[in-house]
C-alpha cells in the first residue's frame, strides 16, 4: 500500500476504472493484473436520500442559541448546540413544497448562490437574542460538512408496478401493468461490489465525495452485508464539492432527494482483490419487486442482473418491458475517471482503514407499539365452521344459534372451501331448490390473514362490498372471522375516545 | 411537421379538422387533443408539403396555429443522463447514445408524462 502511494506521489501509478478491469484480468490473469494495475476506481451517481449537512453559522452579536432554523424556507434541525444546524436532503421547503428541498439548498450552496437563513432562538443569559435573519454563501459558514448516514448501497432492488394505476415513488414513476422497470445503482462500477468482503474498504478509507475528498466513517444505517445490502456512512467537506457531482432532485409526489457522486479507489494488493474488481454487470444480481403491493415486504417479480437492466428491456411474464435508471451511468463513469485523474495527478492518496467494516449488520422492521392493528388483534377467534355435507336446516340452526351471519365451509382437512351466509340460506329456502350447502355456498371467498394490517383488510371489505372476511392461517385453515361490525365498533370507540 | 391548434371558444363544436381534411385532402394525424366545452388544444402531424396549405385552412376557420418544431426542450445543464424519461415516453422520444441521453424532439406529442418523471426537472414543453 505504501508502495502504491509512493507511485502516486512520483506519478508512475497505473489506474484503471472498474469497467476496464474485467477485460484486463481476462487478458493478463489475476497475477498479471496485480503486476500491471495499482488502483481500480469505482463510481456511482444516484439518488441517496439518506444524506445531510452539518453547518456551523458562526455566532451573531448579540449571540443566539438557535432552536429552529430555515435555509431558503427549508427547515434545518437546530437542536445541536447554539449555532450548529443539520440540514436533511429530503426535507421539503415550506413555500415551494417538494420542488425545492434540503438537497436543493446544498446544490445552491455548492454553486455559490445566496441562501437566506432565518432562525429562532431560546433566550438565555448567555444567548440573549431571539431571532436572526441573514443572507449567507457557502464561504460564510465556518464549516459545511456533509455527513450521509446511508450511501452507496451494494445493490438495490429494481421497481415495477402490477396495479392499474401509475405510482409515483422514490423509485420514480412506475407505469401500470408492468409498464416499465426502474432501477438504481451503477452495476460493475459500484464501489462495494468491487470489494464485497471489505478487504480494503473500512472506517477511514479516503473516498471521492461529490467532487471533493471525503472519508468512510463507518457502516451505513441499515448495513446488511450478510444479505448483500452493505451501505456506507460517509463524510466530506461541502466547500470542496462541485455541482457536477451533487444535485438536488425531486421525485414526483414523493419529495426532494440528493444525487450524490461517490467513488472509492481500490488498490490491487493481491489476486483476490484483482478477481473481485473484475466483477461484471451480469454478475451483479438484484430483484425486481412489485411496488403495487403496499407492504414493507414487497413481492419479488423476478431476479435480474445489471447487464439485463442496462440493455433497456427485460422480460416479465413473457412481455418485453422497458427499463430505465434513476441513477446515472454517465456521471458514475465521470466519477470513476475524475477520481482516477486526481490519483494520477498525485492529489489523492490512498488511506489504510483504521478498522474494517463489520461483515454483519441489522435492518429489522420497526417495533410498532401503537395504533397499528393487525387483523389478528381484532378478529373473533371463536368461529364456527361447517362441512359441506350438512343440510340447510342444520346450517340455519347454526347461524341462528351463533354470532355471525356467515358460516365458513371447510373440507375434511379443515381447509376453507367456501362460505354460506344467512342470505344464501333464506334464498335457498325460498326457492325450495337446493338442500345442500355445497350447492349454494360461494366458492370464491375473499380472505384475510392474521398478520395483515387491519387497514388493508378494511379496504378489502369496503372495496368488495362484503361484510365479513374469514381469517385463515398459511395452511388455509380458518382461525377467525373479521366483520364490518368489528370495524365499526373499533372505530366508533376510537372516535369517542378522541 | 407538427402543428399546435388553439381552438377558440365558439368554434370548438364545429367539425373543423374534418372540414380542413376535406378541403386540403391532406392526411392529418391527430396526436393529442384536449378539448372541453369552451376551448381546445390539438396537436396534429401533417406532411411537410401540405403544411402551409393546412395551416392557412385552419387559420381561415379562426384557429390559431403554431408550428411545433421543437415540442420539448431538454436542458442539458440540468440533465444527468439517468434515462428515467426513456421508459416513460410513449413515443420513444429519448434514447441512449453511448451513456448520454438524447432527445428526438420531433417524436414528442406533448403528453407531459416525462415532465414530472424527470428527477432533475430538466424537461420543459414548449408553448405550455
Ligand atoms: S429524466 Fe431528466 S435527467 Fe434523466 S435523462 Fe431524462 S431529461 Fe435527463
Ligand atoms: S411529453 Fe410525452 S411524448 Fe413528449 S417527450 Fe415527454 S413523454 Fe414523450
Amino acid at each position: 500500500m505504501s508502495e502504491i502511494n509512493e507511485r502516486i506521489r512520483d506519478g508512475s501509478v497505473r489506474v484503471v476504472t472498474a469497467e476496464e478491469m474485467p477485460e484486463l484480468v481476462d487478458e493478463l490473469g489475476t497475477q498479471g493484473a496485480v503486476r500491471e494495475v495499482d488502483v481500480v476506481t469505482t463510481g456511482t451517481f444516484g439518488a441517496m436520500c439518506s444524506s445531510g449537512l452539518f453547518l456551523n453559522t458562526g455566532h451573531s452579536d448579540p449571540p443566539i442559541k438557535i432552536s429552529k432554523a430555515w435555509l431558503n424556507n427549508v427547515e434545518a434541525y437546530g437542536g445541536v448546540a447554539a449555532v450548529d444546524l443539520f440540514l436533511g436532503a429530503t426535507q421539503p421547503s415550506e413555500d415551494r413544497g417538494d420542488e425545492y428541498g434540503g438537497a436543493h439548498v446544498m446544490e445552491d450552496l455548492v454553486s455559490g448562490r445566496d441562501v437566506e437563513l432565518r432562525a429562532q432562538g431560546v433566550v438565555t443569559d448567555c444567548y440573549p437574542r431571539s431571532e436572526l435573519e441573514t443572507t449567507l454563501r457557502l464561504d460564510d459558514f465556518n464549516q459545511a460538512i456533509m455527513v450521509n448516514p446511508r450511501n452507496a448501497y451494494q445493490r438495490y432492488a429494481a421497481a415495477a408496478n402490477s396495479t392499474e394505476r401509475t405510482l409515483h415513488t422514490y423509485m420514480g414513476t412506475l407505469l401500470p401493468r408492468y409498464g416499465n422497470v426502474s432501477y438504481s445503482g451503477a452495476g460493475a462500477l459500484s464501489p462495494i461490489p468491487n470489494d464485497p468482503d471489505f478487504e480494503y474498504i473500512g472506517v477511514g478509507t479516503r473516498i471521492f465525495l461529490c467532487g471533493g475528498q471525503g472519508q468512510i466513517i463507518g457502516p451505513g444505517t441499515q448495513h446488511l452485508p450478510q444479505n448483500g445490502f452493505a451501505t456506507l456512512m460517509v463524510k466530506g467537506d461541502l466547500k470542496e464539492m462541485s455541482s457536477e457531482f451533487l444535485r438536488g432532485a425531486t421525485f414526483q409526489d414523493y419529495g426532494p432527494s440528493l444525487y450524490v457522486g461517490l467513488g472509492v479507489p481500490i488498490p490491487v494488493l493481491n489476486e483476490r482483490i484483482a478477481e473481485k474488481t473484475a466483477v461484471r454487470d451480469r454478475e451483479i444480481v438484484t430483484e425486481i419487486v412489485d411496488y403495487g403491493v403496499p407492504r414493507r415486504a414487497r413481492p419479488t417479480v423476478r431476479r435480474v442482473n445489471y447487464e439485463e437492466l442496462y440493455s433497456g428491456v427485460v422480460d416479465i411474464d413473457g412481455a418485453e418491458v422497458k427499463t430505465s435508471a434513476l441513477s446515472s451511468r454517465h456521471v458514475a463513469r465521470k466519477v470513476a475517471s475524475a477520481l482516477g485523474d486526481s490519483i494520477r495527478r498525485g492529489e489523492f492518496l490512498l488511506s489504510e482503514a483504521v478498522e474494517p467494516l463489520s461483515g454483519v449488520g441489522r435492518n429489522n422492521p420497526v417495533r410498532q407499539t401503537k395504533e397499528f392493528l393487525l387483523v389478528g388483534d381484532v378478529m373473533s377467534s371463536e368461529v364456527v365452521t361447517v362441512r359441506e355435507e350438512i343440510n340447510i336446516k342444520e346450517a340455519a340452526r347454526m347461524i341462528v344459534g351463533g354470532t355471525f351471519d356467515h358460516l365458513p365451509v371447510v373440507s375434511a382437512d379443515e381447509k376453507l372451501i367456501g362460505m354460506v351466509t344467512a342470505w344464501d340460506i333464506s334464498k335457498a329456502v325460498a326457492s325450495d331448490k337446493t338442500s345442500h350447502i355445497s350447492e349454494m355456498m360461494t366458492r370464491k371467498v375473499f380472505i384475510a390473514s392474521p398478520d395483515e394490517p387491519l387497514e388493508l383488510a378494511a379496504r378489502k371489505l369496503h372495496h368488495h362490498k362484503i361484510s365479513a372476511l374469514p381469517v385463515v392461517d398459511k395452511d388455509h385453515r380458518v382461525i377467525g372471522m373479521l366483520t364490518s361490525d368489528h370495524l365499526s365498533r373499533l372505530y366508533g370507540r376510537r372516535r369517542r375516545s378522541k | 411537421m407538427k402543428l399546435m391548434l388553439h381552438v377558440a371558444p365558439g368554434i370548438v363544436r364545429k367539425p373543423i379538422v374534418s372540414s380542413v381534411i376535406l378541403e386540403t385532402k391532406a392526411l392529418i394525424n391527430i396526436e393529442r387533443a384536449k378539448v372541453d366545452a369552451v376551448s381546445g388544444e390539438i396537436v396534429v402531424d401533417v406532411d411537410l408539403d401540405k403544411c402551409v396549405e393546412v395551416k392557412r385552412a385552419f387559420e381561415e376557420r379562426g384557429v390559431r396555429v403554431v408550428l411545433l418544431e421543437n415540442p420539448i426542450i431538454k436542458d442539458d445543464d440540468e440533465c444527468v443522463h439517468c434515462g428515467a424519461c426513456i421508459s416513460i415516453c410513449p413515443t420513444g422520444t429519448f434514447r441512449f447514445e453511448g451513456s448520454e441521453v438524447v432527445a428526438d424532439a420531433g417524436r414528442c406529442v406533448q403528453c407531459a408524462s416525462c415532465i414530472t418523471a424527470c428527477p432533475q426537472r430538466a424537461l420543459r414543453l414548449v408553448l405550455k
